[in-house]
């Protein structure tokens, strides 16, 4: 990283640091925001977020790699999490799982070349009555088959921003 | 994406916005308590603590300073009826955590939203500033001087152990999600060593409906240890999957006929950390007495692999387990083992009756609800189901299984 682009984010992170606050409960919300804005956690943004909060690096490494949803590793833009459970599961979750893996061109765990998507597993998404169901960042789909994942990656690779297919309305009535 | 609402109307609708809340402040915190300790409300995420137990400790702790934290970590699969909640029913958990801070004397509130409901987050802001508006969070609720209650939202970043309420309360203060011992619990020691109370989502829904519709009204319903109505979120091998409304007591079976689902094979009630129950238990009933649970229901039909169901719940657990006690850590992953040897059809009784007291060792010895209830469906499933699951001839793997 060039040296004026790490002062830019980390002016960045104070300003994060000052609208959440610098005591411990601050951090996760930080992190959250930190994730949604720059796809990842990075090794400097921890020490810098260290730093912010009076806290050892470690400490915000042991957070950044117990949760599911904060990562240290580049993530897409669209991280799709496809549900695992097994009501999804008995309703065609391998199918779809397949088929993801088809139309993306990669594994579970894995990234696209292009940056533009991640695929992973999710544990239940609450969706067990209208399963198979997958996240797409914030955007939940049900009954997704493996016929419509080509349209949902369509209308993904269209939105422009990494978070434009989220109303914060939830799903459709 | 519609909202699926099996039962045609919910208590919840038949509850006047305000009626609760309004009912809670002509009272003196202690005849709140005393209400709800008459209807027996007992808590609705699973665990079953009774509520009015739970709050009057928090109300007797001194501090300056108490937390009201609202659960909405619904992690549990097989779970979706807070979702509902959340999104049709928002108003009466917040008038619910309100009538709380009212009781245990808290002038903060939290709401714990996992990360997969991230899109709930703007719908509940909206009521929250809309509620802020009215005068029923703020300085002075409700027109009271000196009650004092607001109410922020906190996301959750993916754990399901999170929902565990001291592991919750860790997230909560920026740390990794792992489970504390207890005691000390929250309601003297919780956010930040203060006195907390955490109750799930439908909870504090069903506190407001105490209120308005009284005591007797929700202890005539259910059995004399589990009172009252229940959310029922059902899923699997049925005609009419959604969110139900019984009242605790209901048998199985009859569970079954309503959501069209009589020809089961097996129940998981309770969700991944529930038990398996086979037809020839269709007859017991749904209460913290006897078979518990946080309002999953999952239907498996005649054609379903029961070792496939044990294998999916025990994965996840190994997943989700967060590795701090033994038992848990080593154990799931050796139960996976075994359910991988029953699948190719090489374990001996004797390695089954192996794997069963395993199981028993989690139960007894996890730090955490997590691993003692990991083994719970595995468990039932050997125990149940021994002459489908053993001497199995080996099949092929699917495409597009799991890792």
């Amino acid at each position: 990283m060039l040296v004026t682009e790490r002062e830019r984010l980390r002016e960045e992170l104070v300003r994060l640091a000052d609208e959440h606050g610098r005591d411990r409960s601050a951090l996760i919300p930080i992190l959250q925001e930190v994730q949604r804005r720059w796809l990842r956690i990075s090794p400097y943004c921890m020490q810098a977020i260290a730093d912010l909060l009076d806290l050892h690096p470690v400490e915000v490494y042991s957070v950044v790699s117990f949760y599911d949803f904060l990562e240290d590793k580049p993530q897409g833009q669209f991280v799709i999490r496809l549900c695992r459970t097994i009501t999804c599961d008995m309703f065609g979750k391998a199918h779809v799982a397949r088929q993801l893996e088809n139309d993306l061109g990669i594994k579970f765990g894995e990234t696209t070349p292009d940056g533009k998507f991640t695929l992973q597993w999710a544990h239940c998404l609450g969706m067990c009555d209208q399963g198979p169901a997958m996240l797409v960042n914030d955007q939940v789909f049900t009954r997704v088959t493996p016929e419509s994942i080509h349209g949902i990656l369509a209308q993904c690779r269209e939105t422009f921003g990494v978070h434009a297919v989220s109303d914060g309305k939830g799903p459709a009535r | 994406m519609t909202t699926i609402l099996g039962s045609r109307s919910l208590t919840f609708d038949t509850i006047e916005p305000g009626a609760g809340l309004s009912a809670a402040l002509r009272k003196a915190p202690g005849d709140v308590l005393a209400e709800i300790g008459e209807s027996g409300l007992r808590g609705r995420g699973g665990a079953g603590f009774p509520t009015s137990v739970k709050w009057s400790l928090a109300a007797e702790a001194e501090s300056d300073q108490k937390y009201v934290v609202c659960n909405a970590d619904e992690g549990e699969p097989g779970t979706f009826k807070d979702r509902v909640i959340l999104s049709e029913y928002a108003d009466l958990v917040l008038e619910g955590m309100t009538i709380a801070a009212r009781v245990i004397g808290a002038a903060r509130g939290l709401i714990y939203l996992r990360a997969e409901y991230a899109y709930l987050r703007g719908h509940i802001d909206e009521v929250l500033q809309r509620r802020r508006r009215q005068g029923l969070l703020g300085k002075a609720v409700g027109g009271r001087e000196g009650f004092r209650f607001d109410v922020e939202i906190r996301m959750g970043s993916g754990s399901y152990v999170c929902g565990e309420e001291t592991a919750l309360i860790e997230s909560l203060e920026g740390q990794r999600g792992e489970p504390r011992n207890r005691p000390p619990f929250p309601i003297d020691t919780g956010y930040f060593g203060r006195p907390t109370i955490v109750n799930n989502v439908e909870t504090f829904a069903w506190v407001v409906c105490i209120l308005a519709k009284g005591a007797g009204w929700f202890n005539s319903r259910g059995t004399e240890q589990s009172t009252g109505p229940k959310l029922f979120s059902v899923s699997g091998d049925c005609r009419r999957p959604g969110v139900y409304e019984f009242p605790l007591g209901v048998t199985i079976a009859e569970l079954l006929r309503e959501v069209g689902g009589e020809e089961a094979k097996a129940v998981q009630v309770g969700g991944a950390s529930g038990q398996c129950l086979p037809r020839a238990k269709f007859d017991r009933t749904i209460a913290y007495e006897d078979v518990p649970t946080g309002g999953s229901i999952i239907v498996f039909g005649p054609q379903r692999d029961m070792l496939d169901v044990a294998h999916n719940f025990l994965e996840f657990f190994a997943d989700e387990s967060c590795g701090q006690c033994t038992p848990c850590r080593e154990g799931v992953p050796k139960l996976i083992e075994g359910v991988d040897m029953l699948k190719r059809g090489q374990c001996s009784m004797a390695y089954l009756n192996e794997l069963c007291s395993l199981g028993e060792t989690l139960q007894l010895a996890s730090k955490c609800g997590l691993g003692q209830s990991a083994p719970n469906a595995f468990l039932s499933i050997a125990r149940d189901f021994r002459d489908e699951i053993l001497g199995r001839t080996p099949e092929p793997r699917r495409t597009g299984d799991d890792p």
